[in-house]
């Protein structure tokens, strides 16, 4: 369970609207935003990301004039997108905001991807599942500021009261005296206005729309790219081309932190078809093995072959002969096998750390009615977007142009300025669509590498990671094991819960950084852990606030291999491990699962206000198990249902599926998606999208999926062995259902994933009695069916 | 070498070594970068063009075993007025969009063929092509759609020919 820190104070209070006339007889309407607290990033960072590469909030900017909605001489109006598009449908739902206060139809909105600009945009950030909740009011102050100085510059145009004027369709109505204009014709007049402070959703409410008006918001509104999308045109970051420009492909050292120390055919292979230069990159400053690897550590060591096409370079680097220095990491103890049996015996040992402890945990399990224990494990995995890791960049002259599909460019920008030596202010950074995120683009090695690339080659490069760069070079979910223990009385009420994580990381010494209240012990309070990205588990997972007697104990081990935050960071495996450990206990207790999940959720919050609302999974729970008609349904033999529910990036998730077993051979006939995700559903098609793809992923991610390691290096390759859901694995049907409440809305991205997997392992219990503890479940002989 | 290629109803010539697939001479010396590469192996599918109106992953074609007139998602139809394109922005199947070339190519393959795919015909035609983002209930929806729109504007017996 994450705290919601969607700070209220985040959103710019006192921010101002300015106009200015443009050329071609439009007007250009531009913000003043005020920078974002410092507590901007908080809400994404949960994955514990840490690293020179920049936090997902970025540094904080002065205020600028930034502009965000042009009206253009044929009325229509051209809205600004300002954050990274990777298929979230960002890029379509920021404009829908202000289009829907603006008062313009859909039909009449063209969408202008902004660059990255620290100075006229904050939050440009792909990341948290936070572009809903931290956008919402911003975007739509925009558009009803806009309206509301249209307004005013009607009134003086046809000296009338505000009161008398109203809006539709971009056009200006005044009734009484049957007058009409576009707001084009009023540009004029609306560019001699004043600069003009914000509205305020609250103070100024008459002002914004009512949700029953609602015209864009709540409809399905399609995927902006789509005719680009669906007709091939260039739009990925894969596509783009510069004038001059050369292919690169970079070869890394199977280890991280390895180095080469020479190339046996370099002759050879500078005289294969296209290649025009070979770059050997060594002398990057070595990691050492005690410290936890940073998240974003800029360049790394590698061999580069520039040449006329990619396939040419390509070939020359499958021929190449580079002699590796592996490093500390390319030894046997960094090892899949291994991690598991040192995290076996770190169970044995004490735990390192007690990260909460709530009541008398040994005391209550000892004198429990019942106790259930349980040991289980997830592995790393890969984010594997379909558009392998890569990025064009164009150095000369002491500036550098990059086209990237970073989520996070505020970080990649400053990696890559390092790498050529100049100021962060010298890069100009085109954010170009993203054939799929998922995390993998938080971090920016490819982009660094492109500019540093082009750095040294003197010309344009556009660098292309192959499938098998990309699977063995990621930044992995963490695997992790968790040891669990719980105590029911005799009434089957879940009264002591002590769950020791094993994870990786490094006892760190010295005092503990101040974290934010309820994380971890107060600086310089005994030891802690530095766990690795992602792999940090909170002293609020669930079910902390309903369990008197509750304990978080951690333990790590040093890691190999960089991880990273991948879709719903550290809830993605938590999930999993803590909804099937309720559900076993919910059977051990003699209990319905959803029931048993229903009164621990209805116990007493021990700790309120750390921003879970129970209330609020209790309804997602209670709609999930309506819609799938939960206990009530004569299912065949083999066929079962399964329910898991989890709380991350402030959304509320429930979720039922519906299996059958047939020989360890899976079928997932039907889900249900129950969700809480505030007062609006923004974009009905994408919001329905987004949620039955999590479910997929996320089946992904229970059947098929783990990364190894193995001497330091990863096994994994490819999609034949790393397998992601097809088609005829899919379910036919998933249904999702969302709970419509008063709270301000909030991303579902992220989300919408995690329960999946428990909901899946719990319906396979269900059906066959068998209960996997351990990912990918084709570890234990299942398959699709 | 030079291969001459028919590519989209026009003819190419493209130096390349005998063993450049046809995604990379498509790519990066056509300028067709429609066509995408996601995995290298035929195991994604996100390449898939038409070779002789058959569906294959570009990946896994050298340009020197093209014998057959080439069409990519380019030349499906000059303004994403094909069925199946219609389809696909009706029904709103793309997230990050980077499978779907790969994926109307596939589903325009099987209705030249199968212009009344069953929900079984669609899985199994369709099961090569990756979506990452898991879009695969609205490409269902999308080709029974494009079956739909293909039979209604050309009737029956033609929709076949309005897929190809």
């Amino acid at each position: 369970m994450t705290p919601t820190t969607l700070d209220k104070k985040l959103i710019a209070r006192r921010s101002f609207l300015k106009v200015t006339a443009t050329g071609a007889g439009g007007v250009l309407i531009g913000l003043a935003v005020q920078p974002l607290s410092a507590q901007q990033g908080r809400g994404a960072d949960k994955g514990g990301r840490g690293g020179g590469g920049g936090g997902f909030g970025g540094p904080q900017v002065a205020p600028k004039i930034e502009n965000y909605i042009r009206i253009n001489a044929d009325n229509t109006v051209t809205i600004m997108a300002k954050n990274p598009e990777v298929g979230q449908g960002v890029r379509t739902m920021l404009p829908m905001l202000i289009a829907e206060e603006l008062d313009v139809d859909w039909k009449d909105v063209k969408i202008e991807q902004t660059d990255f600009d620290p100075t006229k945009y904050n939050g440009q950030i792909a990341g948290g599942s936070t572009a809903t909740p931290q956008n919402w009011n911003p975007m739509r102050q925009v558009g009803a500021t806009a309206r509301a100085m249209l307004i005013a510059a009607a009134a003086q145009q046809w000296n009338v009261p505000e009161s008398e004027l109203t809006t539709g369709s971009g056009h200006m109505y005044h009734k009484a005296s049957n007058r009409s204009l576009t707001y084009a014709q009023l540009a004029p007049k609306l560019a001699a206005m004043p600069a003009r402070e914000l509205l305020d959703p609250k103070n100024d409410a008459e002002k914004f729309k009512k949700p029953a008006d609602y015209k864009i918001l709540g409809k399905v509104t399609k995927n902006n790219d789509i005719m680009a999308i669906v007709t091939g045109k260039p739009l990925f970051g894969i596509d783009q081309t510069v004038p001059g420009m050369m292919y690169a492909v970079y070869q890394k050292c199977p280890v991280f932190g390895g180095k080469p120390t020479g190339i046996t055919n370099l002759d050879e292979i500078k005289k294969m078809p296209g290649v025009k230069q070979v770059i050997v990159v060594d002398d990057r400053p070595a990691i050492p093995i005690e410290q936890v690897l940073p998240g974003d550590p800029g360049l790394e060591n590698g061999v580069a072959i520039v040449a006329d096409t990619w396939w040419n370079a390509q070939q020359a680097r499958k021929k190449m002969q580079v002699n590796w220095d592996l490093g500390p990491r390319g030894v046997p103890d960094h090892s899949s096998t291994i991690y598991a049996q040192k995290a076996v015996e770190l169970n044995q040992g004490k735990p390192m750390t007690t990260t909460r402890s709530d009541g008398d945990v040994e005391g209550s399990l000892s004198s429990a009615a019942k106790t259930v224990e349980a040991a289980y494990a997830y592995p790393f995995i890969s984010h594997a977007p379909l558009e392998p890791q890569g990025c064009t960049a164009e150095y000369k002259d002491g500036k550098c142009t990059i086209w990237s599909t970073s989520q996070i460019p505020q970080g990649g920008r400053q990696l890559a300025a390092q790498a050529t030596g100049i100021q962060p202010t010298d890069v100009t950074l085109h954010m170009v669509r993203g054939g799929g995120g998922f995390g993998r683009r938080l971090t920016n090695d490819y982009m660094v590498e492109a500019a540093y690339i082009s750095y040294k080659a003197g010309v344009p490069v556009k660098l292309l990671w192959s499938r098998e760069d990309d699977m063995q070079h990621d930044y992995y979910r963490p695997g992790g094991f968790q040891f669990l223990k719980a105590g029911l009385d005799a009434q089957g009420k879940l009264v002591a819960w002590r769950n020791h994580f094993v994870t990786y990381g490094a006892l760190a010494t010295g005092p503990a950084p101040a974290g934010p209240p309820g994380f971890g012990p107060p600086p310089g309070n005994g030891p802690r852990l530095n766990t690795v990205t992602a792999g940090a588990m909170g002293p609020t997972e669930f079910p902390q606030p309903f369990v008197p007697n509750f304990a978080i104990q951690s333990s790590a081990q040093p890691l190999a291999i960089r991880t990273g935050s991948l879709r719903a960071p550290s809830s993605n495996a938590f999930a999993f491990v803590i909804q099937s450990f309720l559900d076993e206990l919910a059977h051990a207790a003699g209990k319905d699962p959803v029931q048993f999940r229903l009164d621990l959720l209805s116990q007493p919050s021990k700790t309120p206000g750390m921003g879970f609302l129970p209330e609020r999974m209790i309804a997602a729970t209670k709609l999930a198990a309506e819609k799938s008609n939960w206990g009530k349904t004569n299912l065949p033999k083999g066929t079962a249902m399964g329910f898991g529910f989890h709380f991350s990036h402030a959304g509320y998730f429930a979720e039922v599926a519906e299996v059958s077993v047939v020989n360890k051979k899976v079928k997932v006939n039907k889900v249900w998606v129950g969700a809480d995700i505030g007062s609006q559903i923004i974009n009905a098609s994408m919001a329905e999208n987004m949620a039955q793809g999590a479910i997929i992923d996320g089946m992904s991610e229970l059947m098929g999926q783990a990364i190894t390691v193995k001497n330091g290096a990863v096994e994994q390759t490819n999609f034949n062995n790393h397998p992601m859901v097809r088609m005829a694995q899919a379910p036919a049907t998933i249904e999702v259902h969302f709970v419509k409440s008063d709270f301000p809305p909030t991303g579902l991205g992220e989300p919408s994933l995690p329960p999946i997997l428990p909901a899946i392992a719990n319906a396979i219990f269900a059906a066959t009695g068998d209960r996997v503890r351990e990912l990918p479940f084709s570890k234990s002989g299942y398959s699709w069916a | 070498m030079q291969y001459t290629l028919t590519v989209n109803g026009k003819k190419q010539t493209v130096d390349v070594t005998p063993d450049t697939p046809l995604l990379w001479a498509l790519r990066d010396v056509l300028n067709l970068k429609g066509t995408k590469f996601g995995c290298g192996i035929g195991q994604c599918r996100a390449c898939t063009v038409h070779v002789g109106g058959k569906a294959v992953p570009s990946c896994q074609t050298p340009v020197a075993s093209v014998k057959e007139p080439v069409t990519t998602i380019e030349g499906l139809s000059e303004n994403g007025t094909h069925p199946v394109q219609q389809a696909w922005i009706e029904v709103d199947v793309p997230q990050c969009g980077y499978c779907q070339a790969g994926q109307i190519m596939a589903a325009a393959a099987l209705l030249a063929q199968k212009p009344k795919p069953t929900g079984q015909d669609i899985d199994q035609a369709m099961n090569a092509n990756l979506c990452r983002c898991g879009t695969y209930l609205r490409i269902r929806q999308a080709i029974v759609r494009a079956a739909a729109i293909a039979s209604q504007s050309k009737g029956p017996a033609q929709s076949a020919a309005a897929l190809r």
